[in-house]
């Protein structure tokens, strides 16, 4: 028997539909909202801003293609943040899809700035392990990763010659989408061999990552795509991630008048029921 | 004999990485470091079993016309021609078929199957979502403060309010303080049952990964 | 004129490997969003393809990257001058042992193989988790200022310390949760719910930021109609 039109049941792929402008619409004409920078990403970047320049640092490419929104762009950064400081960089990878994803941001960037491969930076690819492959270069990072990704011996590679453990890095930043990621590099890294550390994770990963924040284990965070975004607001580059968060708050917004339907559609079906 | 040797392995593997984390003395470290570029060989095994067994699952299917076998032909010539590109007779520079490949075919399916989960979420925040007990309200209070704080959004709705009534600050407090707490609570849980399972299973109390045949 | 010139040829000076890349992938994206419609051979192909492609990727990744500088190139050095690593034999021969899982009357040695690796993890995982999850945290508890800051920040931080041990006394189970330790059990469920609540919102955040990735592929590299 039709009782009329019950909010309850609305068609899922109106609700598809909806989710779908609100996303288009701010990527086509964008609202520029103001963005406020959060202390853990301010904090990251003050930690970058203070390594003397030359000095070598890591980025930990541990993500796949299906995290590259928010992941993607903390690469990008993270590589303009160091070229522009005249970081070295070492690449180094836990996940197989890795390291042509970090090629992406690495080459442009180096193009931009003029750094040489093998001089200024180098991606030494995937190793399979995760958590002993991170042990493993503790005492050697040479023996851990014979060759860079491109297949060159680590021997033949200038900025390798000066890097054997930890001890040479000044600071490592993980850019996670899950295991092995941030919680395997604090265990195994930060507080085995006392190197800074900082991380970009997934939205998804960042609120278990709060304590290592609060304990100092982590120097800095960045959550998702909006720690991407503050940390391009910080360099003043506004990339992909900047370019998003009208749409992200779009649909936020989207969703939280969803939550509210969806409950005042239960409430009056209760009433309605008891009535 | 067939339980034992693992058994044994187990116990003697385990007892030295142990033994390594606490005893600084180069022939400990030196021989760990080599057994950790075992594991790695040994992981990329495991893996290889996990591809193997993909393939096994699929050919049977074909093999059986069971439901669904065309669909296994293609994961297979998929595979194939990926392989015939990138195996070991082929390349995986940059610019090399097999990148092309991957870039322009694995990312986008793999980031557009992701994707996927932004309609569903918003689907289920609409059907399921639901204000049932006081505890459920604190839930959903907590997320709809953190959804529109973590957004410019929400930055703009409390614009011209004092700092501490702002959605930011109100999201980054609950991030830091009650949020931590309760993280730090689960992790320190979490611990002591993985420290307790890892003790187990190098004494051989735990023997469940052995498998369940003699 | 313009937009369908760059449609098909892309901005001056792209590659056509680059220009049928974008329309393989953007072909490939409404396949798979096809589903939303409802389930479908054009989805079921597309997903068919990923399976395949993921697991040839790991394949070779794993053989290029893993298997000739750790196992192949110590064992079968060539005329590269470096030394042969007899040792890597023992892995080698555990790497086989795991292979040997698909033969029914072999696959007890696996378990050698297993056994090294579980061992191996379970140690490593005993001192990760003990020095950084364990012992650091109750550190930064005990540690956490309640003399600075001011009158907010020392109110939370008795708050933050106060959810941690109600977490861990919700997470004890060996007495039954009543009277005071019922109390603090109940006050452990609050901070846990707060914290889904916040990881719930984090988690839409993550989801929709991956929908926003394939907008803006599909708008500005293939449509070019944002920049």
């Amino acid at each position: 028997m039709s009782e009329g039109f019950d909010l309850r049941r609305i068609d899922r792929r109106i609700i598809f539909v909806l989710v779908l402008v609100a996303v288009v619409w701010p990527l086509i004409a964008p609202l520029r909202l103001p963005m406020d920078v959060s202390p853990p990403v301010q904090n990251l970047y003050n930690t970058i801003e203070e390594i003397p320049a030359g000095s070598i640092v890591m980025l930990a490419g541990d993500y796949s293609p299906d995290t590259m929104p928010e992941l993607q762009p903390m690469t990008d950064t993270f590589l303009r943040h160091a070229f522009r400081n005249d970081l070295r960089v070492v690449v180094a990878c836990l996940w197989p899809a890795s390291p042509p994803l970090v090629e992406r941001a690495l080459l442009p960037l180096a193009d931009e700035f003029g750094k040489v491969d093998g001089v200024d930076y180098v991606n030494l690819g995937y190793m399979a392990g995760g958590t002993v492959t991170l042990l493993g270069m503790g005492a050697s990072i040479p023996n851990t990763f014979p060759s860079d990704y491109s297949g060159t011996p680590v021997r033949e590679i200038p900025l390798m010659q000066e890097v054997q453990n930890f001890d040479d890095i000044a600071f490592v930043m993980e850019i996670s989408a899950g295991t092995p990621g941030t919680r395997e590099w604090v265990q195994q890294v930060q507080s085995r061999f006392r190197v800074a550390l900082g991380s970009g994770t997934t939205a998804v990963g960042a609120p278990n990552f709060y304590p290592y924040v609060q304990s100092g284990q982590l120097v800095g965070l960045l959550g998702g795509l909006k720690g991407a975004a503050e940390y391009e607001t910080l360099l003043e580059y506004p990339g992909l991630a900047t370019k998003g968060m009208d749409a992200q708050s779009v649909v936020h917004a989207l969703i939280v008048v969803f939550i509210i339907l969806g409950n005042v559609a239960y409430f009056a079906a209760r009433r309605k029921g008891r009535a | 004999m067939r339980r034992e040797i693992p058994l044994a392995i187990t116990f003697l593997v385990g007892l030295f990485m142990l033994v390594d984390f606490f005893v600084p003395h180069h022939s400990v470290s030196a021989a760990a470091e080599e057994m950790k570029q075992w594991g790695t060989i040994v992981i990329a095994a495991s893996i290889l079993l996990g591809v193997g067994n993909l393939i096994r699952v699929h050919y049977r299917k074909i093999r059986r016309k069971q439901d669904g076998w065309g669909y296994s032909i293609t994961t297979l010539v998929a595979m194939s021609v990926m392989l015939y590109f990138g195996g070991p007779w082929g390349t995986i520079a940059e610019g090399s078929a097999f990148n092309w490949m991957f870039l322009n075919m694995q990312v986008p399916l793999q980031s557009t199957m992701f994707s996927l989960l932004a309609f569903f979420i918003a689907s289920a925040a609409y059907r399921a979502f639901r204000l049932r007990s006081a505890e459920a309200g604190l839930l959903l209070v907590a997320a709809i403060i953190v959804m529109l704080g973590r957004v410019p959004l929400g930055q703009l709705l409390t614009r011209g309010l004092p700092e501490k009534a702002t959605l930011p600050w109100l999201t980054e407090t609950i991030m830091t303080y009650p949020n931590m707490a309760a993280f730090r609570g689960i992790l320190m849980g979490a611990a002591l049952g993985v420290m307790a399972m890892g003790l187990r299973i190098i004494l051989g109390i735990e023997r469940s990964y052995l498998g369940g045949e003699k | 004129m313009n937009w369908l010139h760059m449609l098909f040829n892309g901005p001056p000076g792209t590659p056509a490997s680059v220009v049928w890349g974008f329309w393989v992938a953007a072909i490939l994206t409404i396949s798979i969003y096809s589903f939303l419609y409802k389930d479908n051979p054009l989805y079921k192909f597309a997903e068919s393809l990923f399976v395949g492609l993921g697991a040839a990727y790991w394949l070779a990744l794993l053989y290029h990257e893993t298997l000739v500088p750790k196992l192949l190139h110590p064992l079968f050095p060539g005329g590269s001058g470096d030394p042969v690593q007899w040792i890597r034999i023992i892995p080698g021969v555990l790497a086989v042992f795991m292979l040997l899982r698909f033969f029914p009357k072999l696959s007890w040695l696996s378990r050698w193989a297993l056994g090294f690796i579980v061992g191996m993890y379970s140690a490593v995982n005993i001192t990760g988790f003990a020095q950084a999850d364990f012992v650091a945290q109750i550190y930064a508890t005990m540690t956490t200022p309640l003399n600075s800051g001011g009158a907010l920040a020392i109110i939370l931080n008795v708050v933050a310390i106060v959810g941690v041990c109600a977490t861990l006394i919700y997470f004890f189970f060996s007495k039954e949760h009543k009277g005071v330790l019922g109390g603090f059990a109940r006050l452990g469920i609050w901070f846990l719910m707060i914290a889904f609540g916040a990881s719930f919102g984090y988690t839409v955040m993550g989801r929709v930021s991956l929908l926003i990735g394939r907008m803006q592929f599909m708008l500005r590299d293939w449509l070019h109609i944002i920049e």
